[in-house]
């Protein structure tokens, strides 16, 4: 007989409710009378709070089914999920690190369509429900080095790119890959207006090589600590590259194209002597206008935690180095 | 309606009361892990902005002062330069405590290396100049040489605008907004660099005469 014993961090059947009732609550709260009542108690304190007093619409995030390999498993200490989903750069909702969290509650991902072109012999494009069902999903503990230097440890659920891009099989004539983030300035305030988007010119793009996309630390992230993704780090689909920093991991991914020329990406465009395209973690190679031999590692702990620890070249991720064997890291940086 | 003095101290009582107690309760929420994901870099930027605003301020209340024929207002002037170094302070402080964490070899070569933190070292520096010669004492005893050292506060409040536009990555609307506070500040105290140029004209000339006649 098989006996399934779920991890300590998978939810219970039990513990979930319902999207359906979970969207529904307002209707459910005052057709059982407790709206009226509830909002004389409650409203005061949480109007003090929060500023805007709208906190309480938030994306519904689902469990999800996956494996957990003994391979990207760690040692690290996790970062709590609540800093995960509040500490953001993702300009199409707002430059501030909160903003995301607080703009994009209402982010529709479903219907959602990521297309798979270029030098491929099979075009595809998978819809909402194909990002979870085509691909066996596994955890993976992956550390996230932001190049503002802060980082983080991450539960992440996804699969390998590559196996992805096997399916669409590229052509050899391929070298490079694209990808772009969802274009929706009706959804995405950062993208309607120029200032609030921090000069971006959007669509977000993003490139790697075409052997760093096979690699299989290469990820398409769905979820993040057992549950699909909050929008704010990327829903529905995400890539992680882990040797990277972080803008290089292109959030809510529309489109994949596989070409022949090395893209220019959006934050070579904004800055090219600050960001390059290769954007590799190396702890000898600085910013122009900040230092990358160390980082602060947020995890939990107030203004006291000693946090400050020595960045690793790839970001502790050695298995890459002979992807880049006969390249000048500092010119290529 | 005339200022008298009891309504500068009011105002006095006031400016303690907004600049301390958000000091206080910021750093009580980052020390209790209260304030965002990463209270550091809320930190340095609630202390480095408060700093910047209150450096405006305080440049704001002599032109204010003449608009409003309000001569008393300028009473409140040292108290506001007073906190805007003490937030310079508190911020500079916290970025090597809680950012570098003591790293001091990487305190001096991010000084000497990074031009935003240059600049903002430097404004830092000329902000304790400042605040060290505040005294009416002092103010007595260095003369018409206190003026020339404090007019410096005009080239801080240049570096500390450039400071912040050198540390953002891309989102340039708040620290230009900032600019323009800074220019329009500075502008309108037009006459005051009219009479100074002419002040430096008439040494030249006189320069010049005093070598004809040694000639």
């Amino acid at each position: 007989m098989l006996i399934r014993t779920p991890a300590k961090s998978q939810l219970k059947e039990n513990q979930v409710t319902d999207e359906a009732v979970y969207q529904d609550r307002r209707l459910l709260l005052k057709s059982m009378g407790f709206l009226g009542a509830g909002a004389l108690l409650g409203s005061a304190k949480s109007q003090a709070l929060s500023f805007f007093g709208d906190d309480d619409i938030t994306f519904a995030t689902k469990a999800l089914d996956f494996a957990k390999p003994q391979a990207y498993q760690s040692s690290d200490r996790l970062t709590p999920e609540q800093k995960i989903i509040s500490h953001n750069n993702f300009y199409e909702f707002g430059t501030g690190k909160s903003d995301p969290k607080n703009n994009a509650q209402e982010f529709v991902v479903d219907p959602w369509s990521l297309s798979i072109d270029g030098l491929v012999e099979k075009p595809m494009t998978l819809d909402h429900d194909a990002l979870y069902s085509q691909f066996d999903l596994e955890e993976r503990i992956y550390r996230l080095r932001c190049v503002e230097a802060w980082s983080m440890v991450v539960p992440w659920i996804g699969f390998s790119l590559a196996d992805l891009i096997k399916k669409a099989q590229p052509l050899s004539s391929a070298k490079y890959v694209v990808f772009e983030t969802l274009y929706d300035p009706k959804q995405m305030p950062g993208q309607r207006n120029r200032f609030a988007g921090g000069g971006v010119n959007f669509p977000y793009v993003e490139g790697l090589r075409l052997d760093e996309a096979m690699h299989p630390l290469t990820l398409m992230s769905v979820g993040l600590y057992g549950k699909t993704l909050p929008p704010q780090n990327g829903a529905p689909i995400r890539l992680v590259v882990p040797w990277k920093y972080g803008f290089k991991s292109i959030k809510s991914v529309t489109k994949i194209r596989l070409t022949d020329k090395m893209p220019s990406t959006t934050w070579m465009e904004l800055a090219a002597s600050e960001y390059g395209f290769y954007a590799n973690v190396n702890p000898q190679v600085d910013h122009p206008r900040w230092s990358q031999a160390s980082e602060r590692r947020i995890t939990s702990g107030g203004l006291l935690t000693r946090n400050r620890i020595p960045t690793q070249m790839f970001n502790g991720y050695e298995e890459v180095a002979p992807l880049y064997a006969n390249l000048d890291l500092r010119r290529n940086y | 309606m005339k200022l008298h003095s009891k309504h500068i101290l009011g105002l006095k009582v006031f400016i303690h009361l907004c600049a301390l107690l958000p000091l206080f309760y910021t750093y009580f929420k980052a020390f209790s892990d209260q304030l965002g994901a990463d209270p550091i870099q809320e930190i340095l930027h609630f202390t480095g902005v408060s700093a910047f605003n209150l450096l405006l301020l305080s440049l704001l209340v002599s032109p204010l002062a003449k608009y409003l024929k309000q001569g008393q207002l300028v009473n409140v002037r040292r108290l506001l330069g007073l906190y805007a170094f003490t937030y310079a302070l508190v911020h500079f402080t916290s970025y090597l405590l809680f950012d570098l964490q003591l790293e001091w070899i990487l305190l001096f070569s991010e000084i000497i290396k990074r031009p935003y933190i240059t600049v903002g070292f430097s404004a830092l520096l000329i902000l304790s100049t400042l605040a060290a010669t505040s005294t009416k004492a002092l103010q007595r005893r260095m003369g018409s040489n206190w003026q020339k050292t404090h007019n410096w506060v005009y080239l801080a409040v240049l570096l500390v605008a450039l400071h912040y536009f050198w540390s953002v990555k891309s989102e340039l609307v708040q620290p230009l907004l900032y600019c323009l506070m800074v220019l329009i500040l500075l502008s309108s105290r037009h006459p005051k660099w009219r009479r100074a140029l002419k002040q430096r004209k008439l040494k030249g000339q006189k320069k010049q005469q005093n070598k004809i006649k040694l000639a």
